[in-house]
């Protein structure tokens, strides 16, 4: 089965190294394709999103349909000026020369999408892939199947089918395709799939971007403007249930908020809670689907433990023959069950309560590095103290999840929530490489560089270090023993 | 806890501190970095006349020349460095504000190799301080001198809270290995870095791996002949390192055994032998090979596979000097690829259709030199990079920090999801805020 693989693999090198994928033209008519594809090809997107992951139309045009095409068209108005190089600037004592760094593509890439958001994890990077001038091999996930089979059928029809493939399948294809030589990885997913994929990728020394996740907290300081906490628990909700129904890497995992606060915070979820995704079980919508069985059972099982499930203080039902677990709040569930030690990717959230809303910062920095916290506070010495104590991909005052939509900003973890970033010019940059190319001229030649060595020579290098050109010149003329200048300090 | 456990735990505490952030810690060690360079000078020479036979000039030269340049590089570009920077934001996120505000990633490891053992040790200790990280140094065995000098002044110079030197062979780095670093950086050869990537894959530690390669150089007739150019080399040779170069000491020596015996095996074989024009011989006692030339020795040869790192030159002739593009994309991706060339075609044609860590035109090795141009390699001579602020970067985290108002909510984004809605979306991502105006007005339909 390998061998198919690699034969793919060599077909699509091919391409690369004929240089077309470098061509302006080509990136353009990509781009341009794509943009087209998500244009004719919408209802299908969203039939096939609905399907897989029970997404609404408007909740996958904002998180999917219309990601991927402002990211398309930012990445065309923007990509040749992404591709011209930068003038470096080279110290005086190199004259004469030009400095420049240029961005070349890295060949050939592998995409891994994750199934939470099946179109736009798969198509954003490739946009970056494709602007930096790359061919690009994509592995939907096998847990969103319609999503994974619209991208293998559809892509082809659009796209060149010699530069970009669409390789479906599972766990074992993963592996296959992981034995072979790519010049980079780009995966999103989960940190355990994460380390798998980067040991596969040390084999052959290649660069890895790793989308990954972990537990995204919000911390809620007490807000006194009415208004304010309206509208701040809105996005707390839509930051939690909104997007996939909390399987998203940058959702609200949990909410830390002081104990005095949290009736009224609990009180206003359960309010707009109920507007946005309905008063029951039976009533539910406007909420993606919880992906397939394994996951069902997985977020499930963290309300079984009976400390867990007392803590429930709003929701907690499940329907198992649909695969529902309702929008769930839970009050101080025990710190070391699953549900405040793993990602919980699922419709529950947890509200922590503190003495003192500080206490949050020092509660953060014992797990591991999130992805994106939250703080929703008016007060700005608190702010400035998560800013300064607290370690992230991002960090967000008084909203939620909206820094994915922001093409200037650049998005990724740190620690165990990833390395490497994208969006916008950050995708551009993270398929390239970027070369440092120093023009010399003869004209000048610096024999002090070359041995034999002698004292003169040592003077020489030490002044030139030293961007003393004062003391240069003082000492070709051999005046220097006159003006003797200290070595600066 | 084992000793280099305890060690690292003394390391984060002081990292916990908040210590290493603050721009006063970062400037004075900076600064007795610089005063550690100028005061332990001459024990710095002599361990890389004794580890390596290294001449004062040329340690200077290469190793403690770029390290005070580095530092005062640092030291001056610091406060700006360290500054955050606003990003812009779309209109319709008024009055939102965002930036990037670097951080520190926490404990880093620096493992350096044997060849140039101070500069590539303190090169990358100068970004990890100057982002305010805390740190070990693994300097190489193979130069056990010059580490035993680190081992000994650093101590004495910075922070041992916060920088660390860890001497030891191989176990002793798969032991650091196991640990839990935020960043590790890499120098050396791409068989250990395949072992660092996958001991850092483990705990998902960003790496930057600086390695090698055959770097080659392509020499275009200028304008004299191909036969007069190398007359010129072999006339050069003498001219710098004297007509016996062994005698010479401007020759750095062969750092051990077991490299001296590598390299003399790749000119052992048959045909490579008949192909040397010049030198060739070598003196066991001493790890001392003379500087040799070979004209087309075969292209399957080990001497034209492996990376030489050795003072043995292939020359290889080409029909047309284009043809060396090719030649060269046959092989790994290069650390550094060197043309001698006015040709104007042919410098484009190499800029785009080679691929390599960095190109320099009609010099060799100076870009190590020029802070503003990012140090590093591509495919199997490394990723990631430093020099300059691109070494502060290396040892960053770019957080992203958006700071929202309450006063402004754009209201479609919440569910019970409609038409009405999706119209609103489908033109806000084009920032169409005129028709996001209208529509909302009821005064126009998409």
């Amino acid at each position: 089965m390998n061998g198919v693989h690699e034969d793919m693999l060599g077909e699509v090198r091919t391409t690369f190294r004929s240089g077309r994928t470098r061509g302006v033209a080509w990136r353009k008519a990509q781009l341009q394709a794509l943009l087209k594809l998500l244009t004719e090809k919408e209802d299908e997107i969203f039939e096939a999103l609905k399907q897989d992951v029970g997404k609404h139309p408007v909740e996958a045009y904002r998180d999917e349909v219309g990601v991927a095409r402002k990211s398309a068209t930012l990445a065309l108005r923007c990509f040749e000026k992404w591709m011209a190089p930068q003038k470096g600037r080279i110290p005086l004592v190199f004259f004469p020369a030009r400095g420049a760094v240029v961005s070349e593509p890295l060949g050939v890439v592998l995409i891994f999408a994750s199934w939470n958001f099946p179109i736009s994890l798969a198509l954003d990077p490739m946009i970056g892939a494709i602007s930096a001038g790359n061919a690009v091999v994509l592995k939907p996930s096998e847990l969103a199947p319609k999503c994974s089979s619209f991208l293998a059928n559809t892509i082809p029809l659009y796209m060149d089918p010699e530069a970009i493939r669409v390789v479906e399948g599972g766990k074992v294809v993963a592996e296959q395709l992981l034995q072979l030589k790519w010049d980079k990885i780009f995966f999103t997913g989960s940190p355990q799939v994460g380390r798998i994929i980067m040991s596969a990728a040390a084999k052959h020394l290649t660069p890895v971007t790793l989308e990954l996740g972990g537990k995204c907290p919000a911390i809620f300081d007490t807000l006194s403007n009415s208004s304010d906490l309206q509208v701040a628990v809105k996005r707390i909700a839509g930051g939690k249930w909104g997007t996939c129904n909390g399987q998203a890497c940058i959702g609200i995992d949990y909410v830390l908020v002081e104990r005095q606060f949290a009736s009224v915070l609990i009180e206003l979820l359960k309010k707009f809670t109920k507007k946005f995704y309905g008063e029951n079980l039976k009533t539910l919508e406007n909420l993606s689907r919880i992906v397939n069985k394994h996951h069902f059972d997985r977020v499930h099982n963290l309300l079984k433990d009976p400390k867990v499930a007392a803590s429930v203080v709003y929701g907690g039902s499940v329907d198992e023959e649909n695969m529902v677990i309702e929008p769930t709040i839970l009050l101080n569930p025990p710190l070391d069950t699953d549900i405040m030690t793993e990602e919980i990717f699922g419709p529950l959230l947890p509200i922590i309560t503190l003495n003192n809303i500080e206490e949050s910062i020092q509660f953060i920095n014992s797990r591991e590095k999130p992805l994106a916290i939250y703080a929703f506070t008016k007060n700005d010495s608190l702010k400035e103290k998560i800013l300064q104590e607290t370690s992230s991909g991002s960090l967000t005052f008084n909203d939620a999840v909206i820094q994915f939509i922001c093409d200037t900003l650049p998005f990724g973890g740190v620690g165990q929530s990833g390395l490497g970033r994208y969006h916008g010019k950050f995708s551009f940059d993270t398929f390239s490489h970027e070369k440092a190319v120093l023009h010399r001229s003869f004209l000048i030649e610096l024999e002090p560089r070359y041995p034999p060595w002698n004292n003169f020579k040592m003077e020489f290098v030490r002044l030139a270090y030293n961007y003393d050109y004062i003391g240069l010149v003082l000492l070709l003329l051999g005046l220097r023993g006159i003006f003797r200048t200290n070595r600066r300090q | 806890m084992s000793e280099c456990e305890k060690d690292l735990e003394v390391l984060r505490e002081t990292f916990k501190s908040g210590k290493t952030r603050e721009e006063s810690w970062r400037r004075s060690q900076l600064k007795n970095l610089l005063r550690l360079l100028e005061e332990k000078e001459d024990d710095i020479f002599k361990a890389l006349k004794q580890d390596l036979g290294k001449h004062q000039v040329e340690a200077y030269r290469d190793e403690i020349g770029t390290l005070v340049k580095s530092v005062n590089y640092a030291l001056d570009g610091l406060k700006q460095w360290m500054s955050s920077k606003k990003a812009k934001l779309p209109i319709a996120a008024f009055p939102s504000s965002a930036e990037l505000v670097p951080e520190p990633l926490g404990l880093v490891l620096i493992i350096s190799s044997w060849n140039f053992p101070f500069g590539v040790s303190l090169e990358p200790l100068i970004g990890a301080i100057a982002a305010g990280n805390v740190m070990v140094l693994k300097p190489s065995e193979l130069a056990p001198a010059c580490s035993s000098v680190l081992a000994k002044t650093i101590p004495t110079y910075l922070d041992s809270k916060a920088i660390k030197v860890i001497e030891g062979d191989y176990s002793v780095g798969q032991k650091l290995l196991q640990q839990k670093w935020d960043k590790i950086f890499f120098t050396g050869s791409t068989k250990v870095a395949q072992i660092v990537m996958a001991a850092a894959a483990k705990h998902l530690t960003p790496v930057t791996l600086e390695l090698g390669g055959k770097c080659p150089a392509i020499i275009d007739s200028l304008s004299s002949s191909w036969d007069k150019n190398v007359q010129m080399i072999k006339f050069a040779i003498p001219k710098m390192f004297g007509e016996n170069p062994k005698e010479s000491h401007s020759m750095s020596r062969i750092v051990n055994k077991t490299h001296f015996l590598r390299i003399k095996n790749l000119l052992d074989e048959p045909m490579v032998k008949a192909s040397i024009i010049y030198g060739g011989s070598t003196d066991e006692d001493n790890l001392y090979i003379e500087p040799t030339l070979l004209l087309d020795p075969p292209v399957q040869a080990a001497i034209m596979t492996e990376e030489i790192f050795g003072p043995l030159l292939p020359i290889l002739t080409m029909d047309n000097i284009e043809d060396s593009i090719e030649f060269i994309n046959a092989k790994p991706k290069p650390l550094a690829i060197y043309a001698f060339t006015k040709d104007e075609e042919l410098r484009r044609k190499i800029i785009s259709r080679t691929s390599s860590g960095s190109v320099v035109f009609n010099d060799t090795i100076i870009q190590y030199a020029a802070d503003t141009l990012p140090f590093g390699g591509v495919g199997q001579s490394g990723f990631g990079r430093y020099h300059g602020k691109f070494s502060f970067d290396t040892f960053s985290h770019e957080k992203v920090v958006v700071r929202r108002s309450f006063l402004t909510d754009i209201w479609f984004r919440y569910p019970p999801w409609n038409d009405h809605k999706l119209q609103l979306f489908r033109v806000g991502f084009r920032y169409d805020y005129l028709s996001i105006v209208l529509i909302t007005l009821g005064l126009k339909k998409a």
